[in-house]
């Protein structure tokens, strides 16, 4: 498989303050394709930073960044935009969808500030197959305070979709929603991995790290600890299990 | 992203916020109302102003008599008795590019007709008189260059004479008296009306200037000379060439004659009405800018609200110009649907002013197309400011933004 991502000796200090914050100290990390990492820490570990850098959202102080193969550390604004939009995929903690506006036509967003231009019909068409992915293709005309959580979310993923990234970014993106629907998003995520998509996500929920192949550990601002999971935890598996347990509760009850 | 869409984003952002946006809008719209019926106004005052003073003749030059001095007392203009006919032909004969030139005496006197009778202004013409004036006969027929010859008895009279003496009508082919002669009423003047300065001008009866001399005056001074120039430009150089044959008449004696351009007056009188247009356009051209104003500190708000919305397009790939693009549009739509209500506001309401108070109003295209132009204007100058700023946020300040 070959290498999405690439990070050698990564730096990022904020200067904004009194005294420069060093947010990420030096990382180094390779992500192949077809890979679905969690990068897990405490609160000010820099985790989100590395996030950020990742997504194309801000650029390194120091180091390089290669992605698929290209070296994207020193691009200017418009050039990271146009990454963002066609090779990355966001899905945030908070959804981040526009308001007042249908579940389809957030997914169309991206796709309206692409370089190619499509017409109406074709970008309708693919926003209602990126829906059809999550599984939400039924609500299509519906806004997002018509939805729940999870849902949300899935509007979110399948607006990260629409133009085939190579990866998938998901900063806490279960950090908003209660454990059954946590597992329901882990599910969609691992369905999209298995379909070849790479994932990278950050959380700071153990359990939720359990469902990816690959667990990173940052403090201070440095990778701490690299390991594989063993005993991977499968949504489809979980979920049967939540819903048994709803059901002996009701019986009990 | 497709300008297309760009229309459809701003336009759907500004409906969500209506009433916002309306009364965003009523700032550009009652700014071009006000300046539409404004200069409407400014317009109709003017172009009655132009009309009285056209009514007067065109490309008029007059030469009135100096003021004469006696015993050290000067009199007015006009007191000496200094024009005659002579100069009057002198006049015609040699500058070139004078049209007609009419002699003219004036008198007020009492007319008796029908045993009626009325002090009416007695005026000895030219047969050129009534073009150079822009007057037509209603009826009979202007005295001739013949009658001018002869010294003839005959008159055309003015409506208000028509009215006074023949309250029956039909006066052609009767007389009148003056002085006790009697007059041949040959014709009747189209109703003119009150001139620029307030007079009657139907209130007259006009005889051939011979006769005014010769048997009514019986002085061979005129009052006046008139004379008009083939076109407005030659105006300024047949108005210095009058004044130096006269004066070379004078043979170095101060001159008592003043020689009077029409433009000039017509200048003087237009010039009142058009800094009036000018000053209250200008004072209605503030309320735009007022209204400009409100639509950058609006877009500004919007700005500031929007701006988790322009983080997650700046995360998924807008660049800064389309994000530019898009508060700039919504702007100009802002001030162009304002600019569009209000035109057809200041139209509705200069007509309505025109009704009310019946002055004459004059809706310029000019004012119109520069109210639109200007009203986009400021929407891409005051949202040009808070657009950028919408561009250059930083995506991740602006996806924390809460």
């Amino acid at each position: 498989m070959s290498h999405v991502v690439q990070l050698e000796d990564i730096h990022k200090t904020y200067e904004s303050g009194e005294v420069p914050v060093l947010a990420v100290q030096g990382v180094t990390l390779t992500i192949t394709g077809g890979e679905f990492v969690a990068i897990m820490g405490a609160s000010g570990s820099g985790k989100s930073t590395l996030m950020n850098l990742l997504g194309c959202l801000d650029r390194p102080t120091r180091g390089r960044y290669l992605l698929g193969g290209t070296d994207v550390s020193n691009l200017d604004r418009n050039e990271l935009a146009d990454l963002r939009n066609q090779k990355l995929g966001f899905i945030f903690q908070g959804f981040n969808l526009l308001s007042r506006t249908t579940a389809l036509e957030n997914v169309e967003l991206p796709m309206l500030y692409g370089r190619r231009h499509f017409s109406t019909r074709e970008i309708r068409e693919r926003a209602r197959q990126s829906l059809d992915i999550v599984g939400l293709s039924n609500r299509a005309d519906h806004f997002p305070s018509q939805l729940s959580g999870g849902q949300q979310q899935r509007v979110a993923i399948a607006r990260a979709l629409i133009n085939e990234p190579q990866i998938l970014l998901a900063d806490e993106p279960t950090g908003n929603l209660d454990s059954k629907t946590s597992v329901e998003i882990m599910g969609v995520f691992q369905k999209l991995n298995a379909q070849g998509i790479t994932v990278v996500m950050v959380t700071h929920e153990l359990d939720i790290a359990h469902y990816c192949k690959r667990n990173l550990i940052m403090r201070d601002g440095r990778l701490v600890s690299d390991t594989p999971v063993v005993d991977r935890l499968v949504a489809t598996e979980q979920m049967q299990r939540i819903v048994t347990a709803e059901t002996d509760a009701k019986l009990i009850a | 992203m497709r300008f297309i869409n760009v229309i459809k984003v701003a336009l759907r952002a500004l409906r969500r916020s209506a009433m916002r946006s309306i009364l965003t809008a009523l700032g550009i719209i009652i700014g071009v109302a006000a300046v539409i019926a404004m200069v409407s106004i400014g317009n109709g005052a003017k172009s009655q102003v132009e009309a009285s003073i056209a009514s007067l003749g065109q490309n008029i030059i007059s030469v009135f008599p100096g003021s004469a001095k006696t015993g050290g007392m000067y009199g007015g203009w006009g007191s000496a008795s200094s024009l005659t006919v002579d100069e009057a032909l002198t006049i015609r004969r040699e500058i070139s590019g004078i049209v007609a030139v009419s002699p003219e005496m004036r008198d007020r006197q009492q007319v008796l007709a029908n045993g009626l009778n009325w002090n009416s202004s007695v005026n000895g013409e030219d047969v050129t008189y009534l073009d150079i004036r822009l007057w037509t006969i209603a009826e009979g027929e202007m005295f001739t260059e013949g009658d001018v010859n002869s010294a003839a008895k005959v008159c055309v009279i003015g409506q208000t004479v028509v009215a006074k003496l023949f309250p029956d009508g039909d006066p052609v082919g009767r007389s009148l008296r003056i002085r006790n002669l009697p007059f041949k009423i040959i014709g009747v003047l189209k109703a003119k009306g009150f001139n620029y300065f307030g007079s009657d001008q139907d209130d007259v009866v006009i005889i051939p200037y011979t006769s005014h001399i010769k048997r009514i005056a019986r002085r061979p001074n005129l009052n006046s000379i008139i004379i008009q120039a083939e076109s407005p430009d030659q105006m300024t150089r047949i108005q210095q060439d009058v004044t130096d044959l006269l004066q070379q008449r004078r043979n170095g004696r101060d001159p008592d004659f003043t020689v009077r351009n029409q433009q000039e007056l017509a200048e003087a009188a237009t010039a009142t009405t058009k800094t009036m247009t000018v000053l209250l356009g200008a004072i209605a051209g503030v309320s735009l800018i007022v209204g400009g104003i409100g639509i950058m500190n609006i877009m500004l708000v919007s700005v500031t609200e929007r701006t988790r919305e322009i983080g997650i397009r700046l995360a998924v790939g807008a660049h800064g110009r389309d994000v530019l693009t898009q508060f700039l549009v919504e702007a100009i739509i802002l001030s162009v649907m304002g600019g569009t209500l209000g035109i057809l506001l200041g139209v509705g309401s200069s007509q309505l002013i025109s009704r009310l108070n019946g002055w004459p109003v004059l809706i310029s295209t000019s004012a119109i197309f520069g109210a639109v132009a200007f009203s986009a204007a400021i929407g891409v100058f005051f949202g040009f400011y808070p657009a950028r700023k919408a561009a250059q946020l930083d995506p991740i300040e602006a996806l924390r933004y809460e």
